[in-house]
């Protein structure tokens, strides 16, 4: 293949495209997923935990859809929910210039299988967010922390790690060695809510000015 | 005689050393002088990015994307600009547009200066550097003019950039861009031919083009291997479609290959500049709505509502609809993306940053087994890595 064929220029899918190619992954995928649909010009497709290794298998082997390269993996953390991290896979299909995002919940304390022997790119990415997340990842080769410190406790992109962290660090002049300590705030956090007051006075003039319309005050 | 095992002996290198391009720490199990298995220990720049974002308003958390890959700051702002501008919706006026692909090109030359030098400062050639530097300081003097920072910008704003250009910059600009092909020409003087330089890179690190992709690699690093994927072409964003550019791609995989693209883009990235200098057009470069972007100075001494928006953005900031979405720029070192969940408040909820290099830092392991360890300094500092945005 030529370099020209490879790269045609500024080909950004079409819409139809696009449309025909979540077509295909949804009969690709069939049952093993919950949910596909089009967002902003990507394919954003859900599934269960115990699917992760199959979905990403027939998305990276199907010759039509093609998704050569894992771009990014990640989870966010919501607490509230009853499954509470959003693992997030991130694919691009350079064939067909198209990205597709994974989505699939997972609870506290449950493994997820890593996908390391499908993409390489996944092995520090699973470090990563095991982490930041302490999501385990079963069959991962080499499951350990990669960003923070060596014998770091916790893990500090969950909602409920504090934004300081627990502990600090300082060179112990006496000890002569770096130390750890809890931290001590000289001045208490300051964390503004600007939202309330505003949100408060929208509702007031709602309610007695009938010439405002519902988008004032934002 | 019976054969004997011998144990591999583990070696530390860095974190503190010239050569791993800030802190990396290298842990490498040596056969003799072969290197049989390379552990990178990143995270000794690690400041919680992602973290500090998930606190702080849209435009609070515009700066620290300069403190990412520090080399090229404005790139990395682009993408964040774009990834709220996509969320909200609005449209960038296109002296903006023209403003800010100009800059990201000064960017992309700003980052292979430093890369390509301090690569073969590495490898033994120490003028590269000093001349480089000189280009660079000279290349800082336009971002200082423009927004007032040599490194960290933050010019680059949702709905525009912050301030227009001063008058003359332009010109200046257009001079600069007639000497620097010379800078060029001198470099590869030194560097293309020589006999030094080419057995410290030739045949050394090879990626194929297949293990590029499963490494998560992009940009020179994955067009050194062969990948025609440049997203200015594919994924063009702003003003990048109208823009005549090519796109450079290598043959070999090797250090030598990835150094080629490299200088080859630099001179495409001048064609750009070039492009952008003739055909920048006149009118505002910050979208006109102020429920995003601030009012003018001159506004705002005579306008309530235009003090009290000023007032609003600055505080509260705006609120981002609710929704999640994945946005890429080509950044110098390859796809910076962006991650962006937002739950409707003026704060991101959660803000995942792709950085190139992270996945090239991955990658090391395979790149350097089985070469002698002098080829590891090599291959770091061909990959272009920058601990900044790798560590986050």
């Amino acid at each position: 293949m030529s370099v020209d064929d490879q790269m045609q220029e500024g080909n950004v899918a079409e819409p139809s495209k696009l449309a025909m190619m979540a077509d295909h992954v949804r009969q690709l995928l069939g049952a093993s997923v919950t949910h596909c649909e089009l967002s902003k010009g990507q394919i954003v497709v859900r599934a269960e935990s115990d699917q992760i290794a199959a979905v990403v298998k027939s998305l990276r082997d199907d010759r039509h859809a093609a998704f050569n390269q894992l771009s990014d993996l990640t989870a966010v953390d919501y607490p509230e929910r009853p499954e509470r991290f959003e693992m997030v896979y991130q694919f691009l299909s350079m064939t067909n210039n198209m990205r597709l995002r994974l989505l699939v919940p997972v609870g506290d304390g449950q493994a997820v299988a890593s996908i390391t022997d499908l993409y390489s790119s996944a092995n520090w990415a699973e470090r990563e967010v095991w982490d930041m997340f302490g999501i385990f990842f079963s069959g991962h080769p080499d499951l350990r922390r990669l960003l923070t410190d060596y014998g770091f406790e916790g893990h500090p992109l969950r909602k409920d790690f504090p934004l300081t962290g627990h502990v600090e660090v300082r060179y112990d002049d006496t000890l002569r060695r770096v130390v750890n300590e809890p931290v001590q705030l000289v001045q208490e956090f300051r964390d503004f809510d600007f939202l309330s007051p505003w949100e408060g006075m929208q509702v007031q003039i709602d309610a007695g000015d009938e010439k405002s319309s519902g988008k004032s005050g934002e | 005689m019976a054969e004997m095992q011998i144990k591999p002996i583990t070696m530390n290198f860095g974190p503190q050393h010239p050569a791993a391009h800030g802190v990396l720490r290298l842990v490498l199990e040596m056969d003799g002088e072969i290197i049989e298995r390379a552990d990178p220990h990143v995270g000794l720049l690690h400041r919680g990015t992602e973290k500090l974002i998930e606190h702080k308003t849209y435009l609070q958390a515009l700066p620290y994307f300069d403190r990412l890959d520090y080399v090229s700051p404005m790139n990395q702002e682009h993408a964040w600009a774009l990834s709220i501008e996509k969320a909200l919706g609005i449209d960038v006026p296109r002296r903006a547009q023209f403003i800010r692909v100009m800059y990201c090109e000064i960017g992309r030359i700003l980052n292979h200066i430093l890369n390509l030098t301090t690569f073969a400062i590495d490898v033994g050639a120490m003028t590269p550097l000093l001349w480089g530097f000189e280009e660079r300081e000279e290349l800082m003097g336009f971002y200082e003019r423009a927004c007032g920072a040599r490194l960290h910008a933050a010019y680059f704003r949702p709905g525009g950039v912050h301030q227009d250009l001063p008058d003359g910059l332009l010109d200046e600009l257009g001079d600069w861009v007639k000497t620097f092909p010379a800078f060029i020409d001198d470099l590869e003087t030194l560097l293309t031919n020589n006999r030094i330089f080419k057995q410290r890179t030739v045949d050394i690190g090879i990626i194929s083009k297949d293990d590029a992709l499963d490494f998560g690699m992009t940009g020179p690093c994955l067009r050194g291997s062969g990948v025609a994927w440049d997203l200015r072409k594919t994924q063009p964003y702003d003003v990048y479609s109208e823009m005549d550019f090519d796109i450079p791609v290598g043959k070999t995989g090797d250090c030598y290959a990835r150094y080629l693209v490299r200088v080859e883009e630099m001179r495409q990235s001048l064609r750009i500049i070039e492009q952008c200098i003739a055909e920048m057009p006149a009118g505002p470069v910050l979208a006109e709505n102020n429920k995003v972007t601030p009012p003018s100075r001159g506004e705002m001494k005579n306008s309530m509502e235009a003090l009290i928006h000023h007032f609003k953005l600055y505080t509260e900031g705006f609120h981002v609809p609710e929704g999640e979405d994945y946005t890429a720029v080509e950044a110098p070192k390859g796809e910076f993306g962006v991650y962006m969940v937002s739950d409707g408040s003026n704060k991101p909820y959660r803000c995942k940053i792709r950085a190139p290099g992270f996945y090239f830092m991955a990658a090391v392991d395979h790149l350097s087994r089985g070469h002698m360890l002098a080829d590891s300094v090599a291959i770091i500092g061909s990959l272009d890595i920058v601990f900044g945005e790798i560590d986050r």
